[in-house]
């Protein structure tokens, strides 16, 4: 009778481990707290899980939740997803019993398909101190989403290099200012290009192309079918008057096409290599002064100033250009700004979890602990009023985009929020890879972009 | 005896057809209750009828990963398997160092699928950089990649099944064969053949459906690039289920019907290769 007992006891400790092995091993994000079971008692007040978008500010998150629990008891939890499965760790954690209470999309696309669980945020405190209703994220009158930070991309190049240059003989420009339109920045670059060794044994750099690698791995190719293509959407878009379309024209894609040359003709390495570069390897090459252009944005700064990186640049280094294609009157063109990160409130979430979620960005942004580890740690430009007196980052990148708005440019809007989905920004990507490498041709690239657009517009809608 | 084994039934086997029932049956139900639905999360669904499977014959990817699923399978079933012969054949002759061919065969075979992906995705990508390209340049490199990976993976853990086949085979009976006047060839085809036929229906079983399944490596090697052109059946499902909002209902449905194909090879396969076992 004994002996049954202890093997009942054993198969019942045996399966309790298969379940809870099952259970536990949903929770345990890489990220997370790892308190969202052992949280005290419910005392009616609710808590905050965070799926974090962004991975290189996943460390500051954890420490603004751990000082947010410090000081009001409330627990919150921030799981960030690693880069580029956002959407498929939110399908699966939004499955769960415990749900994300605080998520994001990437815009009008993104919330379509997530619309059912966002809780209107109209009455909310985070909303009113939205500096411009722009930032929000709207379906009819219910607001929705609420934008948290403003980024600028466009061309980041390094002025020390820039400048030794010009102070070459026969250099096509006499000083930055002058690129300010495809052609002239087409003739340094290419100018640049054939005569590296020239300026490598003149400067003692060692420079390996005029433009970093265009790498097309996943963790770099959004820079050219995202960011690169919203610029022939955007003057598209200008030219008839619309802010969003079921069917692209493809007017300036001779203009995506001449800039898309430039990038893999004057660059670090052949085409052929193009597919498995990373973003990374980008990074460390403009980092290391071996490029002097270099396509990305305002979140950079931190990768190229962080001294555990190692690299040679410095902050005094670099600035920001905007992106030119070649398309009449660009030289009053500034650079890419807008915000593809709205926050979101899970609607299907409890009140008191919603409310407290509601509280919780409240403090984020209003709070000085909130407010500098935003403006200072994380780098962020917010489109929130209360960070008007004295959070602003400390960012060159973003200087330079205010120093562009500031000389009458107009800045270039985010249209690629209104690509129809992820699916034609990889059809375009692939596309572009292929040309590059030669295995293809232009007229892929085209297929892909209007062809393509009104496919995946028909299949989304 | 027979009888506490009755008795005890439940308590040996509740635990298993418990975790199995939970991490198999249950998921596999609820997956073709949502082959029929539109959802976003797995747990709010909507029925929707067989929509997604019309869509699933509408989408090009589906239909070119099928085929480069059938080819990829056909050739590494075949390569694998010779090539794991021919070794468990070399390494039963008894020459110096065996157990250490052995061995070092069969270590591949304890990488997992991810790791292996990236550490081959790096070495093929060190010898293509010398012609200025790389594996995901067009999908027939991919190909080859993942044969070569695939061989190295697998070949070792087929060669110690046909090892233990070979080794089998009673030693009268090849003595026998050779008395007769049976030469090499003939002793491999009409008695080391016939005699490891078990193996090679287990081996073959493994190749085909671990290669119609192939995931891991696939993934790590090229993803799929470029263009989704070197992407297989199970990453085709992955991507559709994950990689595109309003799909997730087609996905399932591929699955499904991925399902239905791997069991009808399988059961194919296991019969074909049967008829031929001869008993000893």
């Amino acid at each position: 009778m004994k002996r049954k007992l202890v093997s009942l006891m054993l198969v019942a400790a045996m399966t309790a481990g298969v379940v809870a092995g099952c259970g536990s091993n949903s929770d345990s994000g890489s990220n997370s707290n790892d308190s969202s079971e052992s949280g005290d008692s419910d005392d009616g007040s609710g808590k905050v899980y965070y799926l974090n978008f962004k991975p290189e500010q996943d460390e500051a998150w954890q420490d603004l939740a751990k000082a947010y629990t410090d000081e009001t008891g409330v627990e919150v939890t921030v799981l960030t997803a690693a880069d580029g499965t956002y959407e498929s760790t939110l399908k699966s954690e939004m499955a769960k019993d415990v749900k994300p209470t605080l998520f994001q999309v990437n815009g009008p696309v993104g919330l379509a398909t997530w619309k059912d669980y966002c809780a209107d945020l109209s009455g909310s405190d985070v909303y009113s101190h939205l500096t411009s209703e722009d930032y929000a994220l709207k379906d009819g009158s219910s607001v929705l989403g609420v934008a948290y930070v403003i980024e600028t991309y466009g061309i980041i190049y390094n002025k020390t290099i820039l400048n030794d240059y010009i102070s070459m003989d026969n250099a096509v420009v006499s000083s930055i200012d002058e690129i300010n339109n495809f052609d002239t920045l087409k003739a340094v670059a290419d100018d640049i290009q054939s005569r590296l060794s020239e300026i490598n044994d003149q400067f003692g750099y060692n420079l390996k192309g005029a433009f970093t690698s265009a790498g097309m791995d996943s963790s770099s190719d959004w820079r050219f079918k995202t960011h690169l293509a919203n610029l022939p959407i955007y003057y598209e878009y200008k030219a008839d008057g619309i802010g969003s379309t079921d069917a692209i024209k493809g007017t300036y894609l001779d203009n995506y096409k001449k800039v898309w040359d430039l990038y893999i003709t004057d660059a670090t390495c052949e085409p052929g290599l193009l597919s498995s570069k990373t973003g990374d390897e980008a990074e460390s090459e403009f980092g290391m002064q071996q490029a002097v252009f270099y396509q990305n944005g305002t979140w950079e700064y931190g990768n190229l100033t962080n001294d555990e990186n190692g690299y040679e640049v410095t902050a005094d280094d670099f600035s920001m250009m905007p992106i030119y294609i070649g398309v009449d009157g660009e030289e009053n063109q500034g650079l890419c700004t807008g915000s593809e990160n709205y926050w979101c409130v899970n609607s299907q979430a409890s009140e008191d979890d919603q409310q407290a979620t509601l509280d919780f960005l409240n403090w984020v942004i209003t709070s000085d602990t909130g407010r500098d580890s935003l403006a200072n740690v994380m780098g962020f430009t917010t489109p929130f009023d209360s960070f008007a007196d004295g959070y602003v980052a400390d960012n060159c990148l973003i200087k330079a985009d205010q120093s562009y708005t500031a000389a009458g440019k107009t800045p270039v809007t985010w249209c690629f929020t209104t690509m129809p989905s992820e699916n034609w920004k990889d059809g375009v990507g692939s596309a572009l890879l292929e040309y590059a490498q030669g295995t293809g041709d232009w007229d892929g690239v085209v297929s892909a972009f209007v062809d393509g657009w009104a496919t995946e517009y028909a299949a989304a809608n | 005896m027979e009888k506490a084994i009755k008795r005890y039934f439940p308590i040996f086997a509740l635990p298993t057809l418990l975790a199995f029932t939970l991490g198999f049956i249950v998921p596999f139900l609820m997956g073709i209750y949502l082959s029929f639905c539109e959802f976003t999360t797995v747990t709010d669904a909507t029925f929707v009828g067989i929509k997604n499977y019309t869509r699933v014959f509408t989408d090009p990817t589906f239909i070119h990963a099928l085929w480069y699923t059938a080819l990829f399978t056909i050739v590494s079933v075949i390569t694998i398997n010779v090539f794991a012969f021919i070794i468990a054949m070399l390494l039963t002759k008894g020459i110096k160092g065996t157990n250490f061919f052995r061995t070092v065969f069969f270590m591949p075979n304890l990488i997992g699928g991810i790791v292996l992906g990236y550490i081959w995705q790096i070495l093929l990508n060190g010898i293509l950089a010398n012609f200025g390209k790389t594996l995901t340049f067009s999908s027939s490199y991919g190909f080859w990649g993942l044969i070569i990976l695939m061989n190295w993976q697998q070949v070792g853990y087929m060669m110690v099944i046909y090892i233990a086949g070979i080794q089998n085979i009673p030693g009268e009976l090849i003595e026998a064969a050779k008395i007769d006047g049976a030469n090499g060839p003939q002793l491999l085809a009409n008695v080391t053949l016939p005699m490891v036929m078990p193996s090679i229906t287990i081996c073959t079983f493994l190749t085909l459906t671990n290669s119609f399944k192939l995931f891991d490596q696939n993934m790590a090697l090229t993803g799929g690039e470029p263009s989704n052109s070197s992407q297989m059946l199970a990453l085709n499902i992955f991507d559709t289920f994950y990689g595109r909002n309003g799909w997730e209902g087609v996905g399932q449905a591929k699955a499904v019907i991925f399902f239905i194909l791997v069991a009808i090879i399988a059961v194919t396969q296991n019969t074909l290769t049967r008829e031929k076992e001869v008993q000893q």
